[in-house]
């Protein structure tokens, strides 16, 4: 079910000592996790801990920050009164070293620690360094994750500067589409033949590689570096690339120590249940820092993307402050907009294929046993989330018009009792 | 876009479902845990008064919330932000226009039990 929906009763009784809640990290599952702590405890305390010395903000935003269509105040994730209105402290510009789940403490970077009840760990991830041989010789480097860290590259930016950006994922890409508009030349590196490798089959991912390369991105696909000499990379073909400007955008990885240095599971991720928790008492994780199942596809991932990391937090947050709560809807879904181009993916490309082609538009569903596991949009994604819902609730296929669904994405394809439910507010 | 009479392109935040024998209209059903406020990644959307608002102002155009949303309810409006139904209470009549103006009154705006 989805998070915020109670299926029990509150075990918090008036009268019990109010509990003390802190949570490690200052990014969207943090305020899904205040958010929901706050509907069920008025009277907790919550302590924030967050590395990053700024209000909460929209970390996707930073290519929009680049390219000048919001500034530092529009990228605040909520609003200023947020932590005040929430009575949140928050500790910004301090870093979690340790957990000590004897004593239930997080101890800080300052030598202080924050005693706590319940726990959340909403670490997040950290951009993957390459061992590339000159890496370190290369002085003007970056990557791509934060708020500081786009406004350093912004500073370093110079009219006709060439900025090689290693990774043609989707920080590597919307990278690109941020500096586009400075006069600087892209050059984009990529291990796999594809751009947008991990979301986009062959067809999607030419048509993206086509369009970006339309708008002056120029690529070297299947191909890596090999080694820096100063401020040219040298690719695995001995091709050349002299460049001023170097991106690192080749991948992210949890933050996963917190808990595996006291011998909590982890996977790639930290392991959390429907509920959130870890393999800790009192412990919970929520966020890119964490893998839980993917319900399009059964297996344990981490889905590092907004809409889960907020319904986590919130779910977390649920049962940190004693509404017990699940989310097991969690799927890998991503919205992408590229110089004009959107893109749609959702769940897990395995079984039958659905296709249709028509010029710059481009849908793939993918089905089996009766159930829509995923799905690729390029072009028109109208009402996409009709598909989505399908692979997030395991919809039986054979309960509506499959057929009809797959051509047009609408509520018309349900059964008639379905839509009394969905548009008539009858409950079954 | 929804073609009008006289084959004007219109851009609705309510559209109308036609198939066989049967049609019927679908806007935001506001709903008590949203999907789209939840996943939307600037806080451009928020509930207040069991109404769900989309800021125009903070909107980037990202579309997670139509990729999120279970009625396809969302859509992209001509500047490239998003529209939906936002409950237009403030009129003359207190009731949303679609309702006001649907001649077989076939849009009803009641509370209907939880």
């Amino acid at each position: 079910m989805w998070p915020a929906a109670p299926t029990g009763p509150s075990f918090l009784r008036k009268g019990v000592n109010s509990l003390k809640y802190v949570i490690i990290g200052n990014s969207t599952a943090a305020v899904g996790a205040v958010e929901a702590i706050r509907r069920n405890d008025g009277e907790g305390q919550i302590v924030i801990i967050g590395s990053e010395r700024h209000h909460v903000y929209s970390r996707p935003l930073i290519s929009y920050l680049l390219m000048g269509r919001t500034d530092e105040a529009g990228m605040k994730y909520r609003g200023d009164e947020f932590y005040r209105e929430n009575r949140c402290e928050l500790k910004c510009g301090r870093t979690a070293v340790r957990i000590d789940a004897g004593l239930k403490r997080v101890i800080l970077d300052d030598g202080g620690y924050e005693s706590y009840d319940r726990l959340l760990v909403a670490t997040g991830s950290s951009p993957v360094i390459p061992p590339i041989p000159g890496l370190d010789s290369v002085t003007c480097k970056f990557t791509f994750t934060s708020l500081d860290e786009a406004k350093a590259l912004e500073r370093a930016l110079e009219r006709n500067a060439t900025v090689l950006i290693l990774g043609a994922g989707l920080i590597g890409l919307k990278c690109a589409e941020g500096i586009s508009g400075r006069n600087v030349k892209i050059v984009c590196v990529d291990l796999s033949s594809k751009v947008l490798s991990s979301i986009l089959d062959d067809e999607a991912s030419g048509m993206v590689k086509k369009h970006l390369e339309e708008h002056g991105i120029r690529f070297y696909l299947g191909r890596q570096v090999t080694r820096f000499e100063g401020n040219r990379a040298v690719l695995d073909d001995e091709t050349e690339i002299p460049f001023d400007v170097l991106v690192l955008a080749v991948g992210v990885r949890p933050n996963v120590s917190l808990i595996k240095d006291i011998g909590g599971r982890t996977g790639r991720g930290i392991i959390i249940d429907e509920r959130c928790r870890t393999s800790i008492p009192d412990i919970y994780a929520a966020g890119d820092c964490c893998e839980c199942v993917d319900a399009s596809s059964g297996e344990s991932k981490v889905m590092a993307l907004l809409p889960n990391a907020y319904m986590q937090g919130e779910c977390a947050g649920m049962n940190m402050s004693g509404t017990d709560c699940r989310f097991d809807r969690a799927i890998p879904l991503n919205s992408i907009g590229l110089f004009g181009m959107h893109i749609m993916t959702a769940g897990t490309y395995r079984g039958n294929t659905y296709s249709e082609r028509d010029g710059k538009n481009y849908k793939k569903l993918f089905y089996s046993d009766n159930r829509l596991n995923g799905f690729i949009l390029v072009g028109n994604i109208e009402r996409a989330g009709i598909y989505t819902s399908l692979i997030r609730e395991r919809t039986p296929l054979d309960t509506l018009d499959f057929g009809l669904v797959c051509r047009n994405p609408g509520l018309m394809a349900f059964s008639r009792k379905m839509r009394a439910e969905m548009l008539g507010g009858v409950h079954q | 876009m929804a073609r009008a009479l006289k084959n004007v392109k219109i851009n609705p935040r309510i559209r109308v479902e036609e198939g066989d024998g049967i049609s019927f209209a679908v806007s935001c059903r506001h709903c008590p845990e949203p999907l789209c406020v939840k996943s939307c990644i600037t806080g451009a959307l928020t509930k207040s008064g069991g109404i769900i608002f989309i800021d125009r102002n903070k909107c980037i155009g990202c579309y997670t919330c139509i990729l999120s949303c279970p009625y396809g309810a969302i859509w992209p409006s001509e500047n490239g932000v998003v529209q939906k139904c936002e409950l237009c209470v403030k009129t003359v009549e207190g009731t949303p226009r679609c309702v006001a103006g649907c001649p077989n009154g076939a849009i009803v705006f009641e509370e209907r039990g939880e």
